[in-house]
């Protein structure tokens, strides 16, 4: 995509195990623009993590990557370990599943909010702590004052995940990744941090990525939605395509096997048999093949590529796609 | 008052359980009815921290009660010790959420679906083997391939069925499933919930099943009773309870469920606030802090559990229906 804001070329992550080399993220191209919010869906382990840290060169020590990361304009993989640095607080920012990754639990929430502000703004002590005061009353704090001088243990999950949220945006990002921001939450106030999300992301014009195992997550706040499983991108489309028109077999299976409220108790549950193969030990063709009711012919033998269908913005990676039109 | 059918299996009366921490009181479980029909499955849901798993083991015997009642087929549970109690207790088990956390690392699964026969006295090797294997077969494994091997050989999903296969081994009549599923995937979770139906027929169970999330509940639920802050809000059968609910929490918990299609816009209108503290929780009504109706009369006065609909109950002053 041209005029992205970011956009992953070939990005492809390796992790030594004892097991052998895992891939973890395997030829991934991905790319969002401004203003817009990509959702990354997929199950445990598919690496929607291991993505997220190779856009903000964050991968564990022992990690190869390559391919391309291009955020503005610059490879960030060719970046300097103190460029990286400043980019991250300041343009780059990041809310994880746990608040408490991002936290330091023996510093007062303001200080850590203070801290951040000054380290890449230019405000003085005073006018730190005010816009700490007015992030934290933007997502929804109540009595943000008074909350300046709190550890996050004397704060509950959800108060937590605000305050790392407001952090995350005290810079005012251009692009803000959040990996399971709500997983660890319960419903309402899930509903809660995705308000808070989206109404942010919008008064910005910031570009967002979402990274989460619920369908139901994406579907009503992405503009764009990338499906992986086993380290690929294996669906991408327009978020009204891809629960309309899928074309890839495991984005229909994992919609099936979700229960659903408007279906009566006791209906069995379409499952998809089996579970996602080893990363270690790479397959010769489709790795969704084994679990795959339209498997035939190709599919054990050869990787189906990532490739446009009808429009250039709905990508699938199967060799027999549903027809369109179905799977509604 | 009688909430399920005229055959109730257990029988939970005005139950209260309370922990102290640090020379505080919390409020876990706090006059809690509920009835559970033979054959029946019954949903409970609710918020973290509401009171679920803490109402499961205080119906176990695992914690005990402060005060109350649990009736298992006419037996106060509450009040037997013993030999007495541990012949009830076979008869009720129950399956956690983390599978993995739940199975001893060092120990066989064989061994490990074994020992509640080798607790209860089974003595015979062949017959305690014959009985593994049937029940291991029935979850879906191969006791073959899998009786020798141990618990960090197998994923989550598997490790969850294994987890089944030992609480079906003693032939229970009553399973409590502690969110079964929360911990696995999508994929894994609908073979598990499906596996769990298949069981209940199989061994015809009786299944209270607790989860926070409202559509796993409503898959395999006949009625389904919704927890706020240690108290009862409403009960009622499934399709009924989603389709009207009389509660405003219940109505509050259906609109925040994010809906897996891109027309149905998410609803902004889930009011902003958490649970309160169990250890001080709100006068009169505990929903009160969060809930659009509330008045004075919701502060003043403990709703009861009353009759809204044919088999629906809400505690609540002013129901949505
Ligand atoms: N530090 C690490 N060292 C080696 N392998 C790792 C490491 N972290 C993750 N992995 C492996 O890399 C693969 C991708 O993991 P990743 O964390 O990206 O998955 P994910 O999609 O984020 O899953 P989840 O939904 O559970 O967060 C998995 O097979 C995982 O086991
Ligand atoms: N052993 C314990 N000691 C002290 N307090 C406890 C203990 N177990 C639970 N609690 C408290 O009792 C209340 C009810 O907890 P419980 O675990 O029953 O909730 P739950 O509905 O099962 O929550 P979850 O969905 O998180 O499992 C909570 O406030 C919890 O912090
Ligand atoms: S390529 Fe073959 S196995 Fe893979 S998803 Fe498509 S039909 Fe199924
Ligand atoms: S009793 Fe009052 S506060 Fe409680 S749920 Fe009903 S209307 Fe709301
Ligand atoms: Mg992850
Ligand atoms: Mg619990």
């Amino acid at each position: 995509m041209s005029g992205a804001l970011l956009s992953v070329e070939d990005a492809v992550v390796d992790l030594p195990t004892p097991r052998g080399n895992l891939r973890a993220v395997d030829h991934v191209d991905l790319a969002v623009g401004a203003g817009k919010t990509l959702g990354i869906v997929g199950e445990s382990g598919c690496g929607k993590t291991m993505l997220s840290r190779a856009v903000l060169q964050l991968l564990p020590k022992k990690a190869k990557l390559s391919g391309r990361v291009m955020f503005n304009g610059q490879d960030l993989t060719t970046l300097s370990a103190e460029k990286l640095r400043k980019l991250r607080g300041r343009s780059l920012a990041v809310v994880f599943q746990d608040p408490m990754t991002s936290l330091n639990p023996v510093l007062t929430i303001g200080t850590q909010l203070i801290e951040t502000i000054q380290e890449h703004l230019e405000l003085d002590l005073a006018q730190a702590r005010q816009r700490s005061i007015e992030l934290l009353a933007a997502v929804g704090i109540p009595a943000p004052e008074q909350r300046l001088a709190q550890y996050p243990h004397q704060l509950s999950g959800g108060m937590r995940q605000r305050v790392a949220i407001a952090i995350a945006l005290s810079c005012e990002p251009q692009l803000l990744i959040a990996d399971e921001p709500t997983t660890a939450l319960d419903v309402t106030i899930q509903a809660q941090i995705l308000d808070l999300l989206a109404r942010e992301q919008q008064r910005r014009h910031m570009a967002m990525i979402i990274i989460t195992h619920d369908l139901g997550v994406v579907a009503g706040r992405t503009d764009e939605v990338a499906v992986m499983y086993a380290g690929r991108v294996v669906e991408r489309a327009p978020t009204p395509a891809l629960f309309k028109q899928m074309r890839m077999p495991y984005t229909e299976a994992l919609l099936a096997a979700l229960p659903k409220l408007d279906v009566a108790p006791h209906t069995p549950l379409p499952a998809i048999s089996g579970r996602p193969p080893d990363p270690t030990r790479p397959m010769k063709g489709c790795s969704f093949s084994p679990r795959c009711r339209y498997s035939a012919g190709r599919c054990t033998t050869e990787k189906p590529r990532l490739s446009p269908a009808e429009t250039q913005e709905h990508l699938y990676a199967c060799f027999h796609p549903i027809a369109a039109g179905v799977g509604a | 008052m009688l909430q399920a059918a005229s055959d109730p299996l257990m029988k939970v009366e005005n139950l209260v359980v309370e922990y102290s921490v640090g020379g505080k009181t919390i409020h876990a479980v706090s006059d809690v009815s509920l009835e559970i029909a033979r054959g029946e499955t019954l949903g409970l849901v609710g918020e973290s921290g509401c009171g679920k798993s803490t109402l499961g083991r205080a119906v176990l015997q695992l914690r005990q009660a402060v005060s109350g009642k649990v009736l298992f087929d006419g037996h106060d549970l509450t009040t037997l010790k013993g030999e007495p109690l541990r012949k009830m207790r076979r008869r009720v088990q129950l399956i956690f959420q983390d599978p993995i956390a739940s199975l001893n690392p060092r120990r066989r699964i064989g061994d490990i679906v074994a020992e509640p026969l080798v607790i209860a006295g089974v003595r015979d090797p062949e017959e305690r083997a014959r009985r593994v294997s049937d029940v291991l077969s029935a979850v879906g494994l191969d006791p073959a391939l899998v009786s020798g091997r141990l618990p960090h050989e197998f994923s989550g999903g598997q490790c969850q069925r294994i987890c089944i296969a030992r609480s079906l081994v003693l032939n229970p009549e009553f399973v409590i499933c502690d969110e079964p599923v929360s911990a696995l995937d999508v994929s894994i979770r609908a073979q598990i919930l499906n596996l769990l139906e298949e069981m209940k027929a199989r061994y015809g169970l009786t299944l209270l099943f607790i989860a926070h999330d409202l559509a796993v509940v409503k898959a395999v639920s006949d009625r389904v009773a919704v927890m706020y802050l240690g108290r009862l809000c409403e009960v009622g059968p499934s399709e009924q309870l989603f389709a009207r609910p009389a509660h405003p929490y219940t109505a509050l918990l259906i609109e925040a469920i994010p809906v897996p299609d891109p027309d149905v816009r998410p609803t902004q209108s889930v009011p902003v606030g958490e649970p309160p503290s169990p250890i001080a929780p709100p006068s009169g009504c505990r929903f009160r802090t969060r809930c659009p109706r509330a008045d004075a009369r919701c502060a003043g006065e403990v709703p009861e559990l009353r009759v809204v609909a044919p088999g629906q109950f809400a505690a609540c002053h002013h129901p949505l229906i």
